[in-house]
This record gives structure tokens, sequence and C-alpha cells, in this order.
């Protein structure tokens, strides 16, 4: 996938305070990261070798803890991203088996992303609504009590 | 003006995401439009524990128990009880006295043999109001520790307690504020694990939620007892609830004079702030935690030098857990005596367990130390739905480990638990019934497990990934006899031989089923067979040609057309194209297809 990184003077305009600010709190390399997905949805490379000239820290740093936690996002994201929460209390509910069910609708694989980028399936630790079980969430709704019957309803609501 | 009716509506994250706060709205809502606002207060509360029957709504004074609410119901529940007194009786539980009236929520099954001190408020206030805390005790401790206790007789007291730390480990909390307080030093540092990660578990959650106040009371008068004056807490990003009631507690409380320079004029000064994980399971580990509070790769340090000694920033740390600290107040306020006498020998006080799984009630609990599982399950819990037979629960997730039906009447403490081979853990307990299969089970934590670790030391960065490997070729029907004890024996290395906390416990839920369910494995291995038919290349799909009427269902609903017969004649399932998914069971009326 060819990433041209591109942002827009609000969004610089407002990582570049961000970082400002930062300057002052002790151990501020996640907050950084974390700040700038929340700005361009993912973590281009620029943006990383901004983070590690403001700290004067190496490229290395920045990338390793990018690449350690699992909610750091080197690529792009699809417009919906669909976690299915393969949790313990989901998981003996059979959300591996709606997991297996979203692979073959969508054809990608858990962390990947369609190639329309309207879609990224994600397999998700415990999001705490155990009650709910099996759950999945499609951004911030959340869907309980999910039968592999129901995927076809709940991606067409986002496919018109 | 007092109110003659309270209404609350659970906020916690289960009931949200049933849309508990458009509930809240609708009630606001009706209440306005007949006039009865100023005379019925509405609360968003933190988790009730009963997540399965949400979103739940109680009325009081009479304690009325509604569930499964939807904003559809909001109208009858004004018009019918709050205006004219007649209960609605259709989304009452369905527990009722002797004398046929319904149960208030305080009497029923699931809250009857509970004992609530970490979870007290939970339920019960408005998290997100500082004043509705402060009118139940709250900042009181903290008043009573600084101004009628010296740092050392505050410690002394959380000795006397018997409180053990409710992460998983189970180490004297007394003892660890002790170190903490012992290290000499300019700066200290007072940190919250909130990193809850075992899957299942909502306990910390649901506190944060419920009842953040209480977490940084504790967190205040444990800076006190040691010597600090900055705390911070780390908590799940995955958790955005719990992130934004932290935030608006801080922030009250600072404007209340309570955190910051000079805390409630008592001349000791304390700060919060908090830190978002982002989604690393290893960092629960209190040493990964440091590193990851600390910006960094969440990858766990040597110890020693123990926390308590070198912590965050290099500077002596005391880290508690979320529920160690949810005890703190209530030690202060109500004396060591009073904790100590809850519990058995060596476990004092109570435990939070987070139910799931294949149980009626999943939810939230809490009970005293030395209640036996039977009692979870069976009076609390609800037993397991569609009467299917208990066969195991599992504790302490990823590091935890498989209780088998035969030792149900064991009293739950930390001993008896490690004893059976088993770990208290945070608090996730995972019920499961004869339709689950313990080597699948064991592969699921496992496979988890490979995938979390950070990769710092070889034995379980490799030693797990084999050990996964193993546990795979035997759910194919490809292991040997001689794979058994391989991985028996390299579990052993594993624990003996890993870094931290993650490592050492990894293997634990593959040696609890081989201990309890060997015969199991012996199954996948010996006859290629998958008792529970969990395992999909061990189990084929037949239809029962006596039972199958041929109404062609199955047929239907079959998604790779492996299914042919003709109609009103047997069918029949070609194993060639069938993809073992089973939806041909859920479609059969007549339940003609087993595996």
């Amino acid at each position: 996938m060819s990433n041209q990184f591109v942002e827009t003077p609000r969004q610089k305009a407002e990582f570049d305070a961000a970082l400002e600010e930062l300057k002052t709190v002790p151990g501020p390399l996640m907050k950084a990261l974390q700040k700038a997905q929340d700005i361009y949805g993912y973590l281009p490379e620029e943006v990383q070798i901004r983070i590690a000239e403001t700290f004067d820290v190496p490229l290395e740093e920045i990338y390793g803890i990018a690449t350690f936690y699992s909610q750091f996002n080197l690529n792009p994201r699809g417009q919906y991203k669909i976690g299915i929460c393969l949790g313990t209390a989901c998981y003996v509910k059979g959300s591996g088996d709606i997991l297996e069910k979203f692979k073959t609708k969508l054809g990608i694989l858990p962390g990947e992303t369609t190639a329309d980028r309207k879609f990224t399936l994600e397999a998700t630790r415990c999001i705490g609504c155990c009650g709910l079980a099996p759950v999945l969430t499609v951004n911030d709704e959340v869907y309980g009590k999910v039968t592999p019957d129901d995927i076809d309803r709940i991606l067409s609501k986002y496919n018109g | 003006m007092l109110e003659r009716a309270h209404i609350l509506v659970c906020g916690g994250t289960g009931c949200t995401s049933g849309n508990s706060h458009k509930i809240a709205e609708e009630f606001e809502r009706k209440l306005k439009e007949k006039g009865l606002d100023k005379e019925v207060k509405l609360i968003m509360t933190g988790c009730f524990g009963l997540c399965a029957r949400g979103p739940i709504v109680v009325v009081y004074p009479e304690g009325a128990f509604y569930q499964h609410v939807k904003v559809e119901d909001v109208a009858e529940i004004v018009d019918e009880h709050i205006m004219k007194g007649r209960l609605v009786d259709r989304l009452l539980n369905a527990e009722k006295e002797e004398d046929g009236s319904y149960k208030a929520i305080n009497d029923t099954d699931f809250y009857k043999s509970q004992k609530r001190v970490v979870l007290r408020n939970c339920g019960i206030i408005n998290p997100e109001n500082i004043d509705e805390y402060l009118a139940y005790d709250g900042y009181l401790a903290y008043q009573k520790a600084v101004t009628e206790m010296t740092p050392q007789g505050v410690i002394d007291t959380i000795k006397k307690s018997g409180l053990r730390g409710r992460g998983g480990g189970g180490f004297s909390t007394g003892m660890k504020w002790q170190f903490a307080h012992d290290s000499v030093s300019d700066k200290k540092y007072v940190v919250c694990n909130a990193d809850e990660g075992d899957p299942g578990a909502f306990m910390d959650r649901s506190l944060l939620e419920g009842d953040p106040h209480a977490v940084i009371e504790a967190m205040m008068i444990a800076g006190y007892a040691i010597g600090a004056d900055q705390g911070y807490i780390y908590v799940r990003a995955e958790y955005p609830i719990a992130v934004k009631r932290l935030e608006i507690a801080i922030d009250q409380a600072r404007e209340y004079g309570i955190l910051g320079k000079n805390a409630m004029g008592l001349g000791h000064g304390f700060d919060i702030e908090l830190r978002l994980g982002a989604g690393a399971f290893v960092c629960g580990e209190e040493t990964a935690l440091l590193q990851s509070t600390e910006g960094k790769r969440g990858e766990p340090r040597q110890r020693p030098p123990f926390p308590a000694v070198k912590g965050l920033f290099g500077k002596p740390t005391l880290i508690n857990n979320v529920e160690t600290y949810g005890n703190i107040t209530q030690i202060i306020l109500n004396g060591a005596e009073w904790f100590a006498s809850m519990g058995t020998e060596k476990s004092k006080g109570t435990k939070v367990f987070a139910l799931g799984g294949k149980i009626n009630n999943t939810g939230l609990v809490e009970i005293p130390m030395g209640t036996t599982l039977r009692t979870i399950i069976e009076d609390i819990g609800g037993g397991i739905p569609h009467g299917k037979k208990f066969k195991a629960a599992q504790t302490g997730g990823p590091s935890g480990g498989c209780i088998p039906a035969s030792l149900i009447d064991t009293p739950i403490d930390y001993d008896n638990l490690i004893a059976i081979g088993s770990m208290m853990g945070s608090g996730g307990l995972i019920v499961m019934d004869e339709d689950n299969c313990m080597v699948d089970i064991a592969k699921f934590f496992l496979e988890f497990t490979v995938d979390e670790s950070c990769g710092k030391c070889t034995p379980c960065r490799i030693g797990n990934k084999r050990l996964y490997e193993m546990l795979d070729k035997v759910t194919k029907g490809e292991g040997t006899m001689e794979d058994l004890d391989k991985m028996e024996q390299l579990c052993h290395y594993i624990k003996e031989n890993s870094l931290c906390g993650l490592g050492q416990t990894a293997p634990n839920p593959v040696l609890s089923t081989l201990r309890y369910f060997r015969d199991e494995y012996v199954a996948h291995v010996k006859d290629k067979r998958c008792p529970a038919g969990v395992c999909k290349a061990l189990v084929s799909f037949k239809v029962d040609a006596e039972k199958c009427i041929g109404c062609g269902l199955c047929k239907r609903g079959c998604p790779v057309n492996a299914i042919t017969g003709e109609i009103k004649k047997p069918h029949y399932i070609d194993p060639a194209k069938c993809i073992k998914c089973g939806a041909c069971i859920d479609h059969c009326p007549k339940k003609a297809i087993s595996k």
C-alpha cells in the first residue's frame, strides 16, 4: 500500500501544540504517540520522526514503542473498525465462529483493512462486557449476544 | 428538599452497551413532563453487578429491581410505579417472597450471599459527583489517617488487617507499604495498577467506573504512609468509561482542594496523573507497568531491585492493584480487627469475582474469602444455563488453572487455589460446561500468552510457542502420548526459567488441565476424538436417519451446500464438503444432527 502522508494545517498545529506541552512531562513518548494517533488516525513515519527529534531520542526507540503495543497502527485503517471480542467469556460462547464468518465475508484477516478502506477487522481483547457475550464492536457501537446469523444484518448497516 | 423516590440507572459498561444512557435521558424527560423532577431523583450509578439482566433500573424506597429495561419501558415505570405506586411486574426480578410479593434487590439470591466492602458504593452513588462520595463518608478515612495516625500507624493497621494484594500475587499489602516507607529518597511514587488484562475479568473496571474516589482516597492514604506526594494511575485504554470517570473524579477532587499541594488543608500534598495503556497484557506485571508508565516499551525488569527500592523513574515506588486500594478506606475507618474478622485464616476480607462463561447470572460478585465455589456458581450464579452439567471453573485467567467439578466444595482463598493448581488471579471466574473442550481451552489461553509475550526472555518467547504447537497437534488428532509427557516437562521448564510473572505462570492452564482432564487429552491422542465436540479436525457431523424428518431446513442453512437429500427423506452430510460450522445443528428442529 502506498501511503502518501498528508496533513492538514490544523492537524499540524494541534500536534505541534501537543508536543510543546509534553516537553515538561516526565516519560512523554507514549503520550506523544497516543496524541499522534488521535490526530492522524495512525502513526505515519514522518510523525514518528518528528517525535524522535522533539524528544531527542533515536527513531528506533519510537518505532520500538509503536510496534510493542497493539493499539498503535502503522497503517491507515478503515472507516469502520470491527472488533470481535476474543476474551474468554466470549470465546466459550462462540466468538471464534463469528470471527471466522467475518473473515470469509470481508475476505481479510484480523488486522487487515479492505481494499476500499471501508472495514478493518480486529480480534480484540476482552472489552469487559462479558454479560453480553459474545460481543463485537463497530467503531464505538457495541453489539451483544451476537450469532453468526446476525452478521449480514450488521454489515448491511454500514454498507449503505 | 427531600426526594420521595430515587431512580437508579446502571451506568456500567455492560448496561451502557445496552443503551442505559438513553434510558436515563428518557427518565429525565418523562419526569420533567410529569412535573416530578423535583420530588424524584434520577441517579446514574456504577455497576450493579448483575450484568446478565441489564440494563438494570432500581427504584427506591421499595428496592424494586427492574431488569432488561428498554427505553420504551420508561413511560410505564413512571406512570405506574412513580405516579400510582404500582410496581411494573413484568420487568421485575422473578424471585418472590413467601407472601407472593417480589423480592427487593438486596434479598435476591444473587445479592443475599454477597458481602460488599469494595463494591459498597457501586450501584449506589453517582460516580461523577464527588458530593455523593463525600456523603458516604468520603475522604473521612484520609482525614482520620492524617490527623489521628502516624504513617507507621497506618502501615501497622494495614499489616494487622491481613490484607493481601488483590492483583493475583497475594503478597501482604502492609509489608509492601512498609518496604516503600523504609526506602530513603527525596522522591517516592504511589502507583495504581489498573491494567486489568485477564480476559473475562472486569472487577477493577467496575470499581473505577462505580466509585473512582475510593481509589483516589486510598492512594492519598498510601502517599501519606510512605511519604510520597505524586501518584500515577495506569489504566487500560480499552476502558473509556473508567478513564472518563477517573478524569472527572481527579478534576473534582482538585477543585475541592482534596488533591493538590496541601490536601484538605492537612499539610500533606498529593496529586495524581493518569497514564493510559495501549494494549499490552504484559503491562499488568508491575515492573513492565512501571516501564510503560515511563512511556517506554512495557518490558519487565529483573527483580530485585523491587519497585519499593527502585521503581518509577528510578525512585522508590509503591504499586498496588485497584481492588487492593478499594479496601483501604474501610480498613482505616473500621479498624484492622473488623477486616480480619472476615475470610479465612490466611486470606482476610472479601474478594470480587467477575462471573462469566456458561452461567446464568454473569456479572460481578463480592464474597467473603472462604466461600465455596458451589455457593458462587449455584446460589449466586444461578447455575448453568440450559440444564447443562458443570465441568470446570477457570480462575486466574491465562496465569491460572481449571478447577474441576469434583473440587466444587473447595473454600476459595489464596492458598487453597494454589494447592489445587490454580490461583486467585485478579478475579476472573469463567464457568465451563460439558460442551467446552479442556484441551481447546488450554490452547486458547496459550495462544493468548504467546501473542502477549514481550519477547525479552527465551523460555517465555520460544518455550510457550513450542508448547502451543504441541497443543495444536493434539487438537488436530496428530499428537502422541510422548507429546503429553514432553509438554509437561516443557511447562515446568518455562515456569522455572522465565523472567516475569507472565512466563512463570503461562503454562498453568496446560498443567492444570493435564492434571484434572488428562483423559480428554488421551481421547484426542489415542482415539482421535474430541469428547466435547469442539476441536474441528476431530468432529464429523452426522444425520440420524431415524430422527430426520426431511424438512430441508439444514440444507438451506448450510453455507457450503454440503447437505443433500430429498424432501421427507433422511438427509446426508458430505464430510468432504462440510466445514463443521454447526449451522445445521442450529437449524434442525428435531435435533437429528450430532457431532
